[in-house]
């Protein structure tokens, strides 16, 4: 039995990289806080982790419909982020920030305890091979 | 990861620079000049995001340094230095209340940045102990 790590490790690797990204996105929201016009984002947890992971079948291809058609070959598009969108704020405030600041702090603390489970579950399996290798000794 | 503490960072400085213009307006609350051109306008840095592209989440920067156009108000003082032929002296338009307000607002907000700073640090260093 091949160790694969990438099946090993199951979804707690993507899922680890898009909390990161999480992490981010709320942190650039509480930092323009007070920047007039600035629209907070958030990323969509399940959208984001499907896009992770089939993030090798992000390829486009053209079909040819004509035989006087140019084979264009794949190209791999870096997609971005579609996961990546706008809140709808509950108080609309008049410079056009939708940062809420307490929504923020909220959301960012329970990233941050998601992001730590996420790493407590790597721990486990990383000591679970460990212990496949080692025969428990 | 790396990005939240540059994020954080330059929201930090955004911050600074706005604590500092508060500190110079209440410092010169009280200056007087000898024409209406020369009188202390309150200064307010104007914030925009840092992006890259419309896909990627950005920072703060401060664009630029915006002065007051309230009015000067203008009072009766012949025996000061500064007055004017007419012997009126024009005082600074800084808005006590204004700056006060202003400075709560800057420091909460450089006290949060500190705080996802110190958080997101935590998660990174947790991060470099996986599989210890």
């Amino acid at each position: 039995m091949p160790i694969d790590f990438q099946t090993a490790l199951g979804v707690h690797e993507q899922a680890l990289y898009t909390r990161a990204r999480r992490t981010e996105v709320l942190g650039a929201n509480m930092a323009n806080t007070d920047t007039p016009g600035y629209k907070a984002r958030d990323i969509d947890f399940r959208q984001a982790l499907a896009q992770a992971q089939g993030a090798s079948s992000r390829q486009l291809s053209t079909t040819q419909t004509s035989s006087g058609h140019i084979a264009a070959g794949t190209a791999t598009v870096a997609t971005g982020d579609a996961a990546l969108k706008y809140r709808n704020p509950h108080q609309p405030s008049e410079d056009g920030n939708t940062v809420e600041l307490h929504v923020e702090q909220a959301n960012f603390a329970d990233n941050a305890v998601r992001y730590q489970a996420t790493l407590t579950f790597l721990g486990g399996k990383f000591s679970g091979i460990k212990t496949a290798l080692t025969g428990g000794r | 990861m790396f990005k939240v503490l540059d994020i954080a960072g330059s929201a930090m400085n955004a911050q600074m620079v706005r604590l500092n213009t508060t500190a110079s307006n209440m410092a010169n609350a009280n200056t007087v000049a000898s024409s209406e051109a020369g009188a202390y306008r309150a200064k307010q840095p104007v914030f925009a995001t840092l992006l890259r592209d419309a896909s990627d989440v950005g920072g703060v920067e401060v664009s630029g340094i915006a002065e007051s156009d309230a009015a000067i108000e203008k009072r009766y003082e012949p025996g000061n230095p500064m007055a004017d032929k007419e012997g009126y002296v024009y005082l600074s338009n800084v808005n006590g209340v204004e700056e006060m307000a202003n400075m709560i607002s800057a420091s909460r907000s450089f006290q949060n940045n500190a705080e996802i700073f110190s958080t997101s640090r935590t998660l990174m260093l947790r991060t470099l102990q996986l599989g210890r």
